[in-house]
């Protein structure tokens, strides 16, 4: 059984227990008062399949799958202009991120979403040396959408990088192995010990 | 009747000595208007000016005092004096601020002053000190009608203020609606939590207070008299009468939840687990805190919440208001399955979320706490077995839900009695109770307190929520509009305290809102009158009666002193010692009319004294000017306006007639309720009389005009001004 499927299992038709119980700040969902005042203030409002307003509504109404498979929370660039202005009060920019997360850790978030590969790539790269390897996480950028469009991207970038190279402001050796902080063990350690904890969390409810 | 004696007393003071030759006002007062004692002084309402005249009052037996000086509405507490009749001669607001001090101005400005100096005079030699009614009865007594929560704060309220309460309630018990529910909607922070009714309280204090009488299973078959004189019939079910003398009454009649079964839509009747909140209420009541189970006995797992049934809707039959109380008092009810078990699902269906109260919108925020849900859809169909229908109002799509308890949220419809409007007056002589009426009123005009809107009792929202058209009797609770139980209860209390009043004006003779305190009370000469009952009908107060050979029957404990019967009287046979055909008409005759080539029009204005005078004197402090060829006169109510006044000023040769009277209608303003109704219906015939005199009809204009209205008014004294320049000096002059 997926971990999606255990979920479905477990909450049956109460998809918003399940956000409370699962999703970061997802206590939150039950407060929305349904104002609209965060989809108006959204910058990015209409570049989404669902503004919030209308993912709160849902969440209520119990449309798991569509809420969870929305490219719509990944279109957040946490701006805050809605925490800002919600009249109650609710972390909205969180529970975005938070829903997303959920919908990533279920493996139900949708495949192609740019901002969810980017992220990937972003905490791969990270949690690796517990540090930012921008080299690489650089050339992982390009090769992002493949191997064709990263090597035209990776041509019409060389110049610049011979350029930071010659003015020592990026060392090519970095993309072999790289410096990362002093006790990256403990690193793994503390990620894994956090793991864990969502885990058991997620079983418990 | 002693001798009269005019004092006219015209201040210096505020500019007016500067701007006016005062000399020549008093040589005009003496003169013209034959006042016997005319004096002048630099600051008449200082100790000194109020001492002179005083003085004038108590040693050369001046008993009509005509203050020329500021505007009736300034310095009231120091020209305040005992035993005499007195007018005020408007010549700060009404002349020196709203012309120029210019040169050209100074004639007609003077000519302005000298015209409200001749018109004060004369209005004092017309008037005669009130002297109150004899009839005035002080009787403490307070009835309450009505056993709910409304009607049982109202007689705890005004028992604590000493006053003793009669208290009726039709059925076997004390409670009424509240007393059916098993929580109410929190009152006190955090409102959090449904709270205790406080009804059982209620009943406790009742029945242990000696001051209050209570009638059960009791009700009113029959009303008559007055304020401090009301005596009422108590009816018991069984039939036996008793007759009680009361001061004031109190109206708390309540309300019925609105009828579910014309909800077909909604499956009321036909499914067994559709009911309405108050049912629910009861079913919580009886359950007593244990779980609620559906009318089959099954357990409840799932709750829906339908807001608005049948109200708010403009469907033939449904309530098209909001009762105000249903959105929370769902919260309430959702909760009370929350609280017992977090597991069953309750969800809201609303179209628009409404939290009246200083706690409303903790509560609502206190039920998403508590996982109630909220859902923003209008409910089309609920079938037989629980399925609501509905569309989503957020989502833009139709969907549905099943639950096991289907909850509507109905509406509340008054308990106002019989429509006046509708159910007309027994003839006198054969009055006969009749069941369905509230107060049973043996008045002219019906048994009833008159409706407004929607079947609620006739109240102003704002300006005076407690008046009804019946002096002496208030309403208060869900009969006056939709409430909820803590609005009810300080709606009570208002009414308590209102109806203590009338008992102490009344006791005194004296008028109640919004004339309180006024001692003149309308009086007709029996030999002039032609019984056509025009006063009986237009009284907006229901204050007249009828005896058996049809002549009107003055209560003057009832009426408010609008004037409106004045008004009316075609005969011109109703007036108040103070206010009368005269004082008006003999002040408007009484000015000087330049003749037909002096390009000296003249205006009359009939300002209303409670909206429209109040606001010209604000346009004047606001020095914004008006014509010099008004003159304003202020009446009780633009009711109160006869027509004879507008033939008279006509006649004698005025080239406009202004009328600013308050707003009238369903959204009315006007302080008598009906009075700028009647006057701008009255006005709407005067047509006729001026074509019979051959003047054209704009000369004649009526307005509404609102206490705000600070630039309108004086503008459309401006306008008339100008309609007499286009169509040409009156031809009547003299």
């Amino acid at each position: 059984m997926s971990a999606n499927t255990a979920v479905v299992e477990r909450y049956r038709n109460s998809f918003l227990k399940e956000v409370e119980a699962n999703v970061e700040e997802g206590q939150w969902v039950k407060m929305c008062m349904q104002c609209g005042v965060c989809s108006g203030s959204c910058p990015l409002g209409p570049a989404w399949d669902h503004p919030p307003q209308e993912i709160f509504m849902m969440i209520r109404a119990g449309k798991r799958d569509e809420v969870l498979t929305s490219s719509s929370m990944w279109m957040c660039t946490s701006c805050y202009n809605c925490i800002v202005r919600c009249p109650r009060e609710l972390p909205i920019t969180h529970i975005m991120h938070g829903l997303a997360n959920y919908a990533h850790r279920l493996g139900i978030a949708p495949k192609n979403q740019p901002t969810r590969k980017f992220a990937k790539l972003f905490w791969d790269n990270l949690s690796k040396k517990g540090r930012v390897n921008e080299l690489k996480l650089g050339i992982a950028l390009y090769f992002m959408n493949g191997l064709v469009s990263g090597i035209k991207t990776a041509l019409k970038m060389a110049p610049l990088g011979i350029n930071m190279v010659k003015t020592k402001r990026m060392s090519p050796m970095e993309y072999f192995g790289g410096h990362g902080i002093k006790d990256t063990k403990g690193l793994h350690a503390i990620l894994k010990k956090a793991r864990e904890i969502e885990a058991a969390k997620m079983q418990k409810f | 009747m002693a001798d009269v004696k005019i004092g006219a007393y015209i201040c210096k003071g505020c500019g007016i000595g500067d701007r006016l030759d005062t000399k020549q006002l008093a040589q005009v007062a003496t003169r013209d208007a034959k006042a016997h004692v005319v004096r002048e002084h630099d600051f008449l309402c200082n100790a000194d000016g109020v001492k002179m005249i005083q003085n004038d009052i108590d040693s050369e037996g001046v008993n009509r005092v005509a203050i020329c000086a500021c505007s009736r509405r300034a310095k009231t507490e120091a020209f305040r004096f005992e035993g005499v009749a007195m007018t005020r001669a408007n010549l700060r607001e009404g002349v020196i601020w709203v012309r120029p001090a210019t040169d050209e101005a100074q004639e007609t400005t003077q000519e302005m002053a000298d015209d409200y100096i001749r018109m004060a005079v004369t209005e004092t030699k017309f008037m005669t000190l009130p002297q109150g009614s004899e009839k005035a009865t002080y009787n403490r007594h307070i009835l309450v009608v009505g056993g709910g929560i409304s009607g049982m704060t109202a007689a705890v309220e005004a028992a604590k203020t000493g006053y003793p309460v009669i208290l009726i309630e039709k059925t076997g018990t004390l409670g009424g609606s509240a007393g059916k529910a098993w929580r109410r909607i929190p009152q006190k922070a955090p409102y959090a939590n449904p709270e205790d009714t406080g009804v059982a309280a209620l009943i406790k204090a009742i029945e242990g207070n000696s001051q209050i009488k209570v009638h059960l299973n009791s009700t009113l078959t029959k009303t008559s008299g007055a304020p401090g004189r009301f005596a009422v019939d108590i009816t018991t079910e069984s039939g036996s009468t008793t007759t009680e003398n009361v001061g004031a009454i109190i109206q708390a009649s309540g309300y019925t939840e609105y009828d579910a079964s014309k909800l077909t839509e909604f499956s009321y009747g036909k499914a067994k687990n559709v009911v309405t909140q108050a049912e629910l209420d009861a079913m919580a009541k009886a359950a007593n805190g244990a779980p609620l189970k559906n009318k089959d006995g099954k357990e409840i797992k799932s709750v829906a919440f339908v807001q608005c049934a049948g109200q708010r809707s403009t469907k033939e039959g449904h309530l098209n208001y909001c009762s105000g109380h249903c959105c929370l008092d769902s919260v309430k009810q959702a909760m009370y399955f929350k609280d017992a078990n977090p597991a069953i699902d309750t969800n809201i269906i609303y179209t628009d979320l409404r939290t009246p109260g200083a706690g409303g919108e903790d509560f609502y925020r206190s039920g998403q706490n508590k996982g109630v849900t909220f859902t923003k859809g209008q409910v089309n169909e609920v079938t037989t077995d629980g399925t609501v229908k509905f569309k989503d109002l957020i989502l833009n799509e139709d969907t549905e839900e099943k639950a096991d308890l289907v909850v509507l949220a109905t509406g509340m419809v008054p308990n106002s009695g019989v429509d006046i409007e509708v159910v007309k007056q027994d003839e006198p002589g054969q009055w006969k109770s009749n069941n369905e009426s509230v107060l049973n009123l043996d008045y002219r005009q019906g048994k009833d307190i008159p409706l407004l809107k929607q079947g609620f009792n006739d109240s102003h929202f704002i300006c005076f929520p407690y008046e009804t058209r019946r002096t002496g009797i208030y309403t208060c609770g869900p009969v006056r509009r939709p409430m909820d139980m803590e609005q009810a209860m300080e709606d009570a209390t208002g009414a308590a305290l209102k109806a203590i009043q009338a008992v102490e004006n009344a006791g005194q003779g004296r008028a109640a809102h919004p004339r309180s305190g006024d001692l003149s009370f309308p009086s007709f000469r029996r030999e002039g009158c032609t019984q056509c009952k025009r006063c009986t009908v237009e009284c907006p107060f229901g204050a007249i009666d009828e005896d058996e050979q049809r002549f009107p029957v003055f209560n003057e404990a009832r009426c408010r002193r609008c004037g409106t019967c004045m008004g009316a009287c075609p005969v011109r046979v109703i007036s108040f010692e103070n206010y009368s055909v005269d004082t008006v008409g003999q002040q408007l005759k009484n000015i000087d009319i330049p003749d037909e080539f002096s390009e000296k029009p003249r205006i009359l204005v009939l300002a209303c004294e409670n909206d429209a005078y109040p606001a010209l004197d604000m346009a004047a402090m606001r020095k914004i000017e008006y014509s010099a060829f008004a003159r304003v006169i202020p009446v009780r109510c633009l009711g109160s306006v006869n027509t004879i006044w507008l033939t008279d000023a006509l006649n004698s040769g005025y080239d406009g007639v202004v009328l600013m009277g308050c707003q009238k209608g369903d959204n009315y303003q006007c302080h008598f309720v009906k009075g700028s109704e009647m006057a701008h219906y009255r006005m709407s015939k005067v047509n006729d009389t001026l074509t019979t005199l051959n003047l054209e009809t704009e000369r004649v204009a009526t307005y509404e005009v609102a206490i705000t209205d600070i630039e309108r008014a004086p503008q459309l004294i401006n306008d008339m001004a100008a309609t007499v320049e286009k169509v040409g000096m009156s031809p009547f002059k003299f």
